[in-house]
This record gives structure tokens, sequence and C-alpha cells, in this order.
């Protein structure tokens, strides 16, 4: 898009504001483009924020990839690449790192599917 | 755990640094402000301005004139590290820590943006430091050390950015980690990765950065350096920091650890304060909850360091016309891309130096309110709403991007179609979100948004990592840490190659590796620009520099010469235990020299000699208020300046003196050196040199030269009273003995 500087007519509405009553609006305009930001953050995730998850669950950045990877790949990503270890190692009763490792290995993906099947 | 500690007048240990690394803690997490200390009286000086003193720093060069005082201003100083070799920053963090940095920001690699995860292990870097785990313990842990050796806190920092933001920002907050560059538009813009996985992204990233109680700066600065006219862009400036700011206290980010990343958007010759100051001050008013990180002006940098100090300096009368909470001093060489360890050192002295010179400046100077400054500020305020409402129109933030409203040339609302533009289903990791289903769960600490942890237990609502018994920000010990995964590229291969510089024998110059034998040479050739940096290289050959390059020129006069500076390699060693080393001036006690002149009184005469009208020098000497050698009793007749050769050694004879004490300061065509014979001389001639001291000092004298032309010693930069009177008392007896 090309403009000239139109900034004379342009500013007609704000020219009575006062500049506390300028400051209020600068900031009222910047919530309304924040806040949708916000919810898309709040109601979605990415395999980056996966495998920080996965960092804090003890997993090191070389088995947290894999994970994720396995994940996507069956569809699992949305519940939690975090949450499908963990009701993974609750189902077979063993420990965190066992079950992310099972995973990796990637003999177990039929069972967490499974697992999570018909789930919201 | 790691048993080294930094030793006390010994260099850093890097080999001991690196030990046992993974099981090194860091002391504490979260960012540290400056501790204030008003009305601090240090030395001879009262300051308004300043926070608490270190309890070991260097001082600026004109310190020792001052009871070696090292009064710390009070904005955070940042300097920026980042050599391609993590192991050799560590010896650079240390300097400039010494020289007031309380901040020390590392830059990353080149790609590591779009590297899809933690990089492990201690490659080498271009441009900057590959950041991985084992290299933000290495740093931390010598930072750890050097903070207690400086009695400060340091905060170390680097980037939150790229496709793997989240994997970072876990990283960061267990490592210890102070500060962070967070901001989703730098990737959307300058790094084209999507934007919504950017924004997505960001809010897990500002969580964690929330958590750990870092400071986080935003990106901003960067459309200011990319921009054609820099200072057209300062409404969209504003949309930036605003967005940025609100989205990250929006995420949980405390707004005293939000800060601006601002730029004075022009530099000379442009009217560049006029022009800066309304910006600073509209940006003031609109965040007045935020932090301000002082950015210097980068984008009109040049080879010349002079220029670019000038321009950090101006940069700082803003900052402190206005306010800083941060100071930033992008190093001096930026423009000619050598990051050397000098340069660090030098735009810390800048900083410390300016803020000083302007300590207190508030209590007498007030912007001038209501007139120009007011008028430009508001309309700037107002040109950025203009610019949040448009972007609203188009439908959001996305859609504004989409449409390439950023970094457009024009000053906004003018528009010359020539912003960046992005597209929502583009660029790296397009097609990387994913929506979070009714079940989804993540059993950690410091994670944002929709988290159905109830379903697996009502009481670990607030605290997910329950389910877990902890997630790696309760439990140190789940961490993984890796070492290296490379073989040949890491840093302990790096450090076998100049093994041989680490034993206090062998010894290179030095500016960014150890041992890289790195030179700077400046020259001046009395011809033009093309035929001075020919000569140069011509110069660096038969010097047998390896790797020479001409790094700045300057025109003098087009045809009358060209100022030159060159870097190039040495290629040979020099043994450090087979060096001669100057001998440090022994002084004796004020109160010994006070007897002996008591017991035996003492007369000299003195005066800065030939045509030379420079009395400061000799007057520091000689005046009992300098400390000079009155104070211990020697009786003084000052003959004042321009004194001819002849006079003053009449005048010793005259008055029966012990001494003459000639000052020479102009050293044009070796003038003092030919001053100093000449008194020699008249004094022989006359009968009475045998009988005489004959001292001479000067900026420029040495005291090899000038006993070689005739005097009994020189004396040159840097000397005081204490060392004359002694050289005098010594020198009496001496002759005192001979008879």
């Amino acid at each position: 898009m090309k403009r000239a500087d139109d900034y004379k007519s342009r500013r007609a509405h704000l020219e009575k504001m006062s500049d506390s009553e300028l400051k209020e609006y600068f900031w009222k305009l910047t919530e309304k483009l924040v806040d949708p930001l916000i919810e898309m953050g709040k109601n979605n995730t990415t395999p980056a924020i996966e495998r920080s998850v996965l960092l804090r669950m003890g997993f090191s950045s070389l088995e947290a990839k894999p994970l994720v990877d396995g994940a996507i790949e069956h569809n699992l990503i949305g519940y939690g690449v975090g949450n499908v270890v963990y009701r993974f190692a609750k189902n077979q009763n063993i420990g965190i790192r066992e079950a992310g490792l099972k995973l990796i290995k990637g003999e177990s993906w039929a069972k967490a599917e499974e697992l999570f099947k018909g789930e919201a | 755990m790691s048993e080294y500690k930094l030793p006390k007048n010994e260099k850093i240990d890097v080999e001991k640094i690196l030990e046992d690394l993974e099981n090194y803690a860091p002391k504490r997490k979260g960012w540290t402000w400056r501790e204030p200390s008003p009305e601090l009286d240090m030395g001879p000086f009262h300051y308004k301005d300043c926070s608490k003193p270190l309890k070991n720093s260097v001082g600026l060069p004109t310190a020792h004139y001052f009871e070696n005082i090292d009064p710390q201003p009070m904005p955070v100083i940042t300097t920026e590290i980042a050599s391609g070799r993590f192991e050799d920053d560590i010896r650079r963090m240390r300097m400039a820590a010494h020289h007031g940095a309380d901040h020390i920001m590392v830059i990353r690699t080149a790609g590591q943006s779009h590297f899809d995860g933690l990089i492990e292990g201690t490659p080498q870097g271009v441009g900057g430091v590959p950041i991985s785990r084992k290299q933000i313990r290495a740093q931390r842990k010598a930072l750890d050390m050097i903070e207690e050796e400086v009695g400060r806190p340091i905060n170390y920092h680097s980037y939150v950015s790229g496709v793997a933001g989240p994997d970072i920002a876990v990283m960061f907050a267990e490592e210890g980690v102070n500060g962070c560059h967070q901001d989703p538009q730098y990737n959307v813009i300058y790094r084209n990765i999507n934007m919504v996985r950017s924004f997505v992204d960001a809010c897990e990233s500002k969580k964690l950065i929330a958590w750990a109680n870092m400071a986080q700066i935003d990106g901003a600065h960067n459309a200011n350096a990319t921009a054609r006219e820099a200072w057209k862009v300062m409404p969209e400036l504003m949309v930036q920091h605003a967005i940025n700011a609100l989205f990250s206290a929006k995420v949980g980010i405390s707004k005293r650890n939000i800060c601006l990343s601002t730029v004075p958007p022009t530099a000379t010759p442009a009217p560049c304060v006029y022009m800066d100051l309304p910006y600073a001050v509209a940006l003031r008013e609109l965040f007045t909850d935020y932090r301000m990180r002082a950015q210097m002006n980068t984008k009109y940098i040049e080879a010349s360091t002079r220029d670019a100090t000038v321009t950090h300096v101006l940069n700082m009368l803003i900052s402190k016309l206005t306010s800083a909470d941060i100071q930033s001093t992008i190093t001096p060489d930026e423009g000619r891309n050598v990051p050397w360890h000098i340069y660090n050192v030098e735009a810390c002295d800048t900083a410390k130096q300016t803020l000083l010179a302007l300590d207190g400046l508030m209590d007498m100077v007030e912007l001038k309110r209501g007139g120009a400054l007011d008028d430009k500020a508001r309309e700037l305020k107002e040109r950025a709403v203009l610019f949040l409402e448009e972007m609203l129109e188009m439908g959001g933030y996305y859609k504004a991007v989409e449409a390439g409203m950023f970094v457009d040339s024009g000053y906004y609302p003018e528009r010359n179609g020539d912003g960046i533009v992005r597209q929502m289903n583009g660029g790296v990791g397009a097609g990387t979100v994913f929506p979070r289903k009714k079940a989804y769960m993540a059993p950690v600490t410091a994670h944002f948004g929709y988290n159905n942890v109830a379903q697996y237990d009502k009481n670990a609502v607030d605290n997910p990592s329950k389910l877990i018994d902890g997630c790696t920000l309760e439990k140190r010990e789940k961490i993984v840490y890796i070492d290296e995964l490379d073989e040949t590229d890491n840093c302990i291969e790096r450090m076998k190659e100049n093994e041989k510089y680490r034993g206090g024998k062998w010894l290179k110059p030095e500016m960014e590796w150890l041992a890289d034998g790195t030179v700077l040479m400046t020259m001046f050739f009395p011809v033009s620009k093309n035929i001075a940096e020919a000569a140069a290289l011509e110069v660096a050959k038969k010097f047998n520099l390896s790797d020479a390059e001409v790094i700045n020129r300057e025109i003098m006069q087009a045809e009358e010469g060209t100022r030159i500076e060159l870097k190039g390699k040495v290629n040979f060693d020099i043994d450090m235990t087979k060096l001669e080393l100057p001998i440090e001036p022994d002084i004796m006690s004020d109160e010994s020299i006070r007897a002996d002149i008591e017991a035996h009184p003492m007369t000299v005469v003195c005066g800065t000699v030939g045509q030379d009208e420079h009395s400061v020098g000799l007057r520091e000497i000689i005046d009992i208020k300098h400390g000079g050698i009155e104070k211990y009793g020697i009786k003084v007749h000052y003959l004042g300046t321009s004194v001819p050769v002849e006079k003053i050694v009449d005048a010793a004879i005259e008055l029966n003196a012990d001494a003459i004490l000639a000052s020479t300061i102009i050293s044009h065509d070796d003038i003092h050196y030919k001053n100093i014979q000449a008194i020699d001389k008249i004094a022989r001639e006359k009968g009475v040199r045998d009988k005489l001291i004959f001292v001479s000092g000067g900026t420029q004298v040495t005291n090899e030269q000038a006993v070689k032309h005739g005097a009994d010693a020189g004396f040159g930069r840097g000397t005081h009273g204490n060392h004359v009177a002694t050289f005098l008392v010594k020198r009496r007896k001496e002759l005192k003995d001979k008879k």
C-alpha cells in the first residue's frame, strides 16, 4: 500500500483528547490487538511447547524430539505429549522416564493411541 | 560439586570452570537491579545518582587523580559478548565486570533461530555462540565467581526466540539465566518464522520467564536498525513495544521486569538530540509502568570508534534527560565487525564515564514543557494510536502483518509499500500449531494456558507437577545433562590447540581468542585513500603480518592524507620467562622523606623551559595542594613557564639550590630532549653540574631518554610528587656518598 502522509486529517478525532485520555486509548487499542493472541496461546500447542514440557518432566533434548514427532505422527499431540507419556506410565505402572524411553523405541504407540481412544 | 574458587591475583582457570559441570547448580535465579546509594560520598566528591560501589574494579583512566575512586552509576550496564568461542569469552566477562558491566549478554550463533530444539555441547559459532546447556552452565558458573569478586550480582542474558523458544526458556529457567530477549514479533518480521507459531510459543516462553523472575527485553530496536530511514519508524516502534509489553504482562511477567529496547532513532550529522528527545519522552509517558533498556543507535554506526563513541555518549544524554534502567554499550567496533575484548571494556567505560559526568544533572536541569518537545511527543503518540486503529480495522495483528504494515519506510500514516510481508500460513514452522483437546494436560510447573490436570487429581490443579512428584524446576536432579555430541567440534578440542599459551611461558597478542595473534595498527599516509590502503597492506606484508585487512579509513583531506587502521596476525611467540620487565618506581614513605628533608633542608628551582607555556604538570609535582614535593618541606623556587634554559641554571647557582626541576611538555622535533641537553651543557660550562641534581619531566619524557640526554632522571606521565621527592632524597645521598 502506498499513501501520502494524511496525519493532519486522520487525527481529527484525537485532537480533543487530553494526554491521559490518549494514553488510555493507546492501551485500550493495544489490548484489543493482544487479547486474541493470548486466547490462541491458551488453546493451542506446538512441538516446541511440548518439548519444553518433556524437558521439565526429565527428558533430554535428544529424547524430547522423537517423543513429540511420534505424538504428531499418531495424532496425539492435541492431548499433550507429556500427558501421553504420563497416562502410558500410569497404565503400565512404570516410571515416567521408562515410559518415555519405551515410546521412543517405537513399539508402544499403538498402546498409547488406545489409551486416548474416544477422548475429546 | 566443584571445589574451584576464583583465585585472587591470578587468571581464571577455564579448564577448572569446565570440570564437574554436570553437577553445577547456579547460585541464584532472577534479575537483580543495582542497589541505590543516594547521597554517596566517595573520595573528594558527592554523588546524587549512584549505586552501591564495588569491592574490586578498575576505575576510569583518570581515577588516580581522585584517590582511585570508581563510583558506579545507577543503570545496569550491559556488555554484549560473543566471539564464537565461549571459553575465551569467560575471560572477557571478568574484564567487563571489573569495568562496571553487570549485564552480560551473549549473542547467539547465526542460524540458531531456525534450529528446532536445543543445541547441545560446545560447537564453535559464527558471529555469536551456539547457546547450549553446557555453555550456559560454564559461563554462569564463572559469573557466579566473578560477581563475588567484584561484589555485585551479574545478570546473565541471551535470547529466547526462534522455533525453539520454549525449549530454551526452560533451560534458561533451570540454569539461572537472569535476562533474555523475548519478542514474537522478532521471529515474525526478521526470522520469517510462522506468526501463529511464534505467538503461541511466546506464551509458554514468557510464562517460564515470569516463573524464573527474569528480565525481558523486546526486539523493537531491530525495526530501527532495519528501516531505510530509521527515524520514520518511530510510531511503529511504539506499537511494537506496546504489543510485546502488554502481551507479556498478560501472560504473567511483572511489568517491572518488562523492558523496552528503545533506541534513539537517529544520529549525527542529523540534529539527533532534537529528533530523538521527543521520541524518548513520548515513550516514557506512554509506558510508565515498564522499564527502559536504552539501546545504542547501531543503524548509523561507522568504522570510526571515535564516531561511534560520540553517538553512544549522545544516546546516554537522552538516557539521562529521560530515564534508563539498563544502559546498553554495543561495542564501538560494531561498524567494522571486530568484536574484541578492548572494545567491550572501552564501551563499558564510556557508559560509566558519561553517566558519572551527568550525575545529579536533573537536580539542575529540566526539560522545557509546553513547546516543541510536547508538540512533537504528542504527534508521535497520535501517529502510534492511528497505527493501532488501522491494525484493528484490518482485522488484528496477523492481518496487519499480511498487509505489510511493519518496517514500512513511510512515516506513518504515510506508506511507501515497502514493509515486510508475512503470511499467516507461511514461514518456518507453518502448520505446526495444534488445538488443545479437552483432555490436554501437561504435568509441569510454569505451563501456560489450558491444562486439564483435574482429570487425574483435583488437588494438583494449582500445582500440576505434583502428578509426577515435581518437575525439573523443583527437582534439579531430574535435569538430563548432555556434555558433548560432536567429537571434534567442541571446546576441549579447541583448548588442546592453544594449550601451549595457558602455561605461563608462551604469549601472543590477543584480541578475541587466546593466542589469536591479532594486532591493530594505526597509521597515516600523506596520500589519497586508495593509495593509502594499498600502502598499509604493504606495511603489513613487510611486518610479516598474516590475514591483514584494512578495517577503517578516514580521509584527512582528499589529496593530503588518509588515516588507516589495519588488523593482522603476528606469527611468532613471546617467551614470557625471558622478558626484561620494567622496574616499578620505588617510593619512600612520606614520613621518611619528610625526616630526611627536616634533617637536611633542600632547595630546588623549577620551571617549564624553552618556549613552552604548560604549567599544570609541574604544579602537580611541586604544589602542596596536589601532594607535591612542597609538602615534605622542600623549598621550591618556581620560575614560571617559557624559562630560558640559561636562566634556570643561573637561578640554581644564585640560590645555591640542590636541584633543578625542568618541565618540558612540547615534544615537537624532540625539542624536549634538546632542552635537557642544553641545561646539562650550560651547567657543565658553569662548573656546577656535579653539585646539582637535574630532573626533567613531561608527558612525553622517558627516564631512559632523559638520562641519555644529560638529566639525572626523567619522569613521564603518571608521576606524582612522592616519586620525584624519593628520587631527590636518594640522589642527594648518592652524591654525598660519592664525595
